[in-house]
């Protein structure tokens, strides 16, 4: 079954930020309760239209966050027809996007509703530390790698010692993506920033310099998807799902198959096949950028270049703002924010570019982005293609 | 690196022969009988061909790194005092790989496929298998 064409996102949302944090100390379900709200009112339409919860995160454990749909609905006074909350890391909203244009066409829901929020920054509440050495994790959390940036630095590693991929090459990426943020006023990091200042920056977790790492911020985002039947009379024009698809390959990066070659290579090709269009015609990439490494695989993988070209491909600033392949036009998870799970944010930006609505940092006839999330160490991928009339 | 207060594996089914071998400084890996491929990590379903016969084989515990880091921030509290120290991927010769630590080389001596074998260290309850570069006094 293809999806193409089955929903359209009508409505987004998300938060304003003050140097990464969320303002007034507000609660996790605070902030997705505005997301949400701003959605609703974006599409022109109301909390009771909604009939789809899909909710994703990490807030609230042990605890009322154990079952993140069933809370925020109870929040928000919701009682859906359809609801998930697949938990897939940073790309489980892309699946998200892709499970309720599904749950559309099939006839069970009409208006979903994608959430997510965290206040981690806020809390001080991310840490490196491992992962309870339990199951799976006991036999790598002993080792004491540093969680994630230990994994993404692994597969930097190897991919340099593959294909002779430099460090400048991914300090080009961190460059690049600062660039747009500095014409988002909404970024959390807008300072000017040249390769040496991220090959200056302390090393973290060798060959991943701090600058190559995503910020740690709070953040809230919501979307609102509807059937092509409610997004006729929707306040905006939709933006229609074209292709979709998802994949994971590893939970820990021991069982990664190659660390070069993401699931991106699956989900990428499920996604490009259902929407029926070649690389050539996507005019906006948003690629998850948890580290600069994993954008670097992830264009890879996705086909956009072959394997070990990545460093050439995003050379002379070439996803910069004036370069011909515009990418991470907001200013990314390295300069714009990165509230732990940062999928959604890609989905926000994407629909606003295909909307006009980005002002200084606008892709000029924007028709047609791709939005690759990548969640977990590498390890779970899910590839959504956009499109306006 | 000292190993008093790290975090230690917790055994379970899958795992008990594992650890117990490392005590043993023996480093066991399983073997599926079926389809002769080796596991790691330990689990009770062949994850190539879900056979259920699966035996436990030691390893000659030497391989390669297959990629690494050097943590310059500790992977949690207990390994703030430890850097910079390597953890590596190690691909043994049997075709799995395992998490481990790179140790008595300087860690900026660590490289991608260099050759490596197994050291035990024991550290209170557990023994943990490590690696050194392959060939050097131990």
């Amino acid at each position: 079954m293809s999806i193409k064409n089955a929903a359209a996102i009508v409505g987004v949302g998300d938060v304003e930020l003050e140097k990464g944090k969320v303002k007034d100390g507000q609660s996790v379900l605070q902030i997705q309760a505005i997301a949400a709200k701003r959605a609703l009112e974006d599409a022109g339409l109301s909390k009771d239209d909604v009939d789809g919860i899909f909710v994703a995160g990490l807030w609230g454990l042990p605890g009322v966050g154990s079952f993140p749909s069933v809370i925020l609905s109870e929040y928000l006074g919701i009682q859906p027809k359809y609801t998930d909350s697949t938990q897939i890391g940073g790309s489980a909203f892309e699946a998200h996007v892709g499970h309720a244009a599904a749950a559309i066409k099939s006839g069970l829901c009409e208006v979903a509703l994608v959430l997510y929020g965290s206040t981690q920054r806020s809390e001080k509440s991310r840490t490196l530390a491992g992962r309870p050495p339990v199951l799976t994790a006991q036999y790598e959390t002993p080792f004491g790698l540093p969680s994630p940036a230990g994994s993404y630095a692994m597969a930097a590693a190897r991919h340099m010692h593959q294909y002779g991929t430099k460090p400048e090459h991914l300090a080009e990426i961190a460059v690049a993506t600062r660039k747009w943020a500095q014409l988002n006023p909404y970024a959390t990091m807008r300072d000017p920033l040249s390769i040496d200042d991220v090959l200056n920056s302390p090393m973290i977790s060798d060959p991943l310099h701090l600058l190559d790492c995503c910020l740690v911020t709070d953040g809230a985002g919501a979307l609102v998807i509807v059937s092509p039947e409610r997004a006729r009379d929707c306040r905006k024009k939709p933006v229609w799902i074209l292709g979709q698809g998802e994949s994971h390959s590893h939970w820990s990066i021991q069982a990664m198959p190659d660390l070069t070659v993401t699931s991106a290579a699956q989900s990428g090709k499920t996604a490009f096949e259902m929407a029926g269009v070649t690389h050539d015609e996507i005019d906006v990439v948003q690629i998850y950028d948890s580290f600069t490494i994993t954008v670097l695989l992830t264009l890879e993988s996705l086909g956009f270049c072959k394997p070990g070209e990545g460093g050439d491909f995003i050379s002379n600033q070439r996803t910069a703002p004036g370069g011909d392949f515009p990418m991470n036009t907001n200013g990314g998870g390295l300069s714009y924010a990165h509230p732990g799970m940062y999928g959604i944010f890609l989905l926000i930006e994407a629909v606003r570019q295909l909307r006009g609505e980005c002002g200084e940092r606008q892709v000029k006839d924007a028709k047609l982005s791709l939005v690759n999330g990548t969640g977990g160490t590498l390890s779970s991928t899910s590839v959504v293609i956009l499109g306006r009339d | 690196m000292t190993d008093q207060n790290k975090p230690m594996p917790i055994p379970d089914g899958d795992s008990n022969v594992f650890w117990q071998g490392c005590k043993e400084n023996k480093l066991l890996i399983q073997k599926c009988s079926d389809c002769s491929k080796h596991i790691f990590y330990p689990r009770i379903l062949c994850p190539n061909c879900f056979s259920e016969k699966i035996e436990w084989v030691e390893s000659t515990g030497k391989g390669k790194v297959y990629s690494y880091t050097i943590a310059r921030r500790g992977g949690g509290p207990a390994f703030k005092d430890d850097v910079p120290y390597a953890v590596a991927l190690i691909q043994l010769d049997e075709g799995v790989r395992m998490f481990s630590n790179i140790i008595n080389a300087d860690v900026e001596e660590v490289k991608c496929d260099m050759a490596v074998e197994v050291v035990f260290v024991d550290s209170g309850e557990f023994t943990l298998p490590k690696f050194q570069p392959a060939g050097i006094l131990k």
